[in-house]
């Protein structure tokens, strides 16, 4: 296959393995989300705490063999963002998100995944996710480094 | 502690598999799988850089219809009620384009490169997230 037709193969193979894991790993049920985030509850449940761990464990690794690769496999990995100041924007973004996580449950790979449940408050969550970062993607200048 | 609901294992399994995902669209595409940054740039496609995004959620989508058939409990609705979830999505949508990442962008592929903006996103969404997951139950709008 040509490289623009592997690049959309590997794009749906990413998109799968990636669902199929925050399926398995409980990130799409809300209630234990929320079970994990609530840490002072008497029934706190740190299972969550697993995922990221898991996550880490392999991709760490995996990007520091990719670093050490010959520069041409390294320079196809342009798109990593380069910026490294922390920024009202950054810590404003981060703690708004993380607001919205713990009162609704969900972040945006989950939600995406759950959409197919056609659960109300499931397509009322994606709706309203969706429509607001359009909205001030819309809003944002121009240029948008990450 | 909730022992009764403590999975670690299939945790652990799940993370792997967000990790393997995350590091094969690296290595073959070059990519971040940053769950917010590839919903974004199809919110704002820039020319070229749209195809790989749209397959990249129609496999998220095709693994939830996966889950449909076969588990359909793992699709688990939010305990808070609509005007919450509603909310939330909004908090979640600014926040996440604002701060540019999430769980995913920042608490997988940021931490896993060492980043420290991701450092301090993620220490960040994790304290507020803990915050508003226990105002919540304070306040009484848990199920």
């Amino acid at each position: 296959m040509n490289a623009r037709t592997r690049e959309l193969v590997v794009a749906l193979a990413a998109g799968l393995l990636f669902g199929a894991g925050l399926v398995i790993a409980g990130m799409t049920q809300p209630s234990k989300v929320i079970g994990f985030l609530d840490v002072a509850d008497g029934s706190w449940d740190p299972s969550l705490a697993f995922v990221i761990a898991g996550a880490i464990g392999v991709h760490a690794v995996v990007y520091q063999f990719l670093l050490r690769r010959p520069s041409p496999v390294f320079a196809a990995l342009c798109t990593i963002p380069k910026r490294t100041e922390i920024d009202t924007k950054l810590v404003l973004g981060a703690a708004l998100f993380g607001i919205g996580w713990g009162l609704g449950g969900f972040c945006p790979g989950p939600a995406v995944v759950s959409l197919v449940s056609g659960v109300q408050t499931t397509m009322a969550f994606g709706g309203a996710m969706l429509l607001s970062m359009g909205l001030v993607a819309a809003l944002e200048p121009k240029s948008k480094d990450a | 502690m909730d022992l009764q609901n403590f999975t670690p294992w299939s945790a652990l399994l799940g993370g792997a598999l967000i990790g393997i995902s995350a590091s094969l669209l690296l290595a073959m595409n070059g990519r971040i799988a940053g769950i917010s940054g590839i919903l974004g740039g199809i919110l704002k496609p820039a020319a070229g850089d749209v195809a790989w995004r749209v397959a990249f959620v129609v496999g998220l989508l095709a693994s939830g219809a996966v889950a449909l058939v076969l588990s359909p409990a793992n699709l688990g609705a939010s305990p808070r009620s609509l005007g919450l979830v509603v909310a939330a999505g909004i908090f979640v949508g600014v926040g996440t384009r604002l701060g540019n990442g999430c769980t995913s962008g920042h608490g997988v592929c940021g931490l896993s490169r060492l980043s420290v903006r991701s450092m301090v996103a993620t220490a960040t969404f994790m304290a507020t997230g803990i915050a508003a997951a226990t105002l919540v139950r304070v306040l009484g709008g848990a199920s």
